[in-house]
């Protein structure tokens, strides 16, 4: 056997205990970072692909990212795991039995003896070849537009998860900069008119006691 | 020799896994998301293995595209979450029933 068959097989088969462990783990902070493993296996996998800037991508943008916020979320909630266990098994025979039927239909469809999947010769790039910049090439001219869209995307994100978890305090103390610019001279200090204050001669009160 | 059908059944095995992590975690809308996760991976790596056997580099452009969107779904995601969790103290999916659908 070649050894980049070995290594399929073993990253393949970390990548699916990991991803069955994601979805019956007890603890969710256990089931992320299962997560986090079978991410890194798949991109293992994409490296063999010969897919080399995708590969550091999910491993940046996943890895990097989107797992360490899922971990923030899941640190930040206080949730009773007996509560959300509940009730966890019951639904197990009708979801393996989709699952189940679900792979048997799709081994039978690409196991290569009715499309001819398995006649494909896989793709051996030359030495030189760079798949970062053959995608830029290709990012940055045919697909301009998309990916200008996916930035649009992103903002959108941004702003949305910003304006949902937004929660006005209210007894904040921040200062209102508009009120601050507003101000004018006059209302920041005010002069009031009084009557004079006289002190009482100490000494001619303090005779008249004794007298 | 690893030829394109080893590459497309590990990728439905993902995709059903995260299927059945969808059925079983229905009180759980964290792992739920997770299990949406492992789903658009499964997508991904479909996209990926069919990019390499066909020589064709737009598959992978596509995976960028899906990751962009995946990125900003789990982002938006996780912000309902814990709006819902401060209005609720639940993540109990069973419990959003206030539109009554």
């Amino acid at each position: 056997m070649e050894f980049k068959t070995v290594l399929f097989y073993i990253f393949s088969a970390v990548t699916v205990v990991a991803a069955l462990r994601v979805i019956t783990a007890r603890n969710p902070v256990h089931a992320a970072l299962f997560l986090v493993l079978a991410f890194f296996n798949v991109a293992a996998l994409w490296m063999l692909l010969q897919a080399e800037f995708l590969a550091l991508a999910l491993i940046m943008v996943y890895v990097g990212a989107v797992m360490v916020l899922f971990l923030f979320v899941v640190m930040m909630l206080d949730i009773n795991i007996e509560r959300i266990r509940q009730g966890f098994w019951n639904n197990l025979p009708l979801g393996g039995l989709v699952g189940l039927l679900m792979v048997g239909e799709m081994a039978v469809v690409l196991s290569g003896r009715y499309f001819g999947l398995a006649n494909l010769p896989p793709q051996n790039m030359p030495a030189n070849y760079s798949n970062t910049k053959e995608l830029a090439r290709l990012l940055y001219t045919d697909y301009a537009y998309p990916f200008e869209i996916a930035s649009v995307i992103l903002l959108v994100a941004i702003i949305a998860a910003v304006m949902l978890t937004l929660r006005r305090r209210k007894d904040n103390k921040a200062m209102h900069s508009s009120d601050q610019i507003a101000v004018k001279a006059k209302d920041r200090m005010r002069l009031v008119k009084m009557a004079p204050e006289v002190e009482l001669p100490v000494a001619a009160t303090k005779e008249g006691d004794q007298a | 020799m690893i030829s394109l059908s080893h590459y497309l059944i590990l990728a439905a095995l993902l995709f059903a896994i995260g299927m059945v992590g969808i059925f079983l975690n229905r009180k759980n809308l964290i792992v739920l998301l997770m299990a949406i996760e492992l789903m658009l991976l499964a997508v991904n790596l479909n996209f990926v293995a069919f990019s390499h056997y066909l020589n064709d580099l737009s598959g992978q452009l596509f995976v960028f595209f899906i990751l962009v969107v995946a990125a900003a779904e789990s982002g938006i995601g996780l912000a309902i979450l814990v709006v819902l969790f401060r209005n609720l103290s639940s993540i109990d999916v069973e419990e959003l029933d206030s539109l009554k659908g």
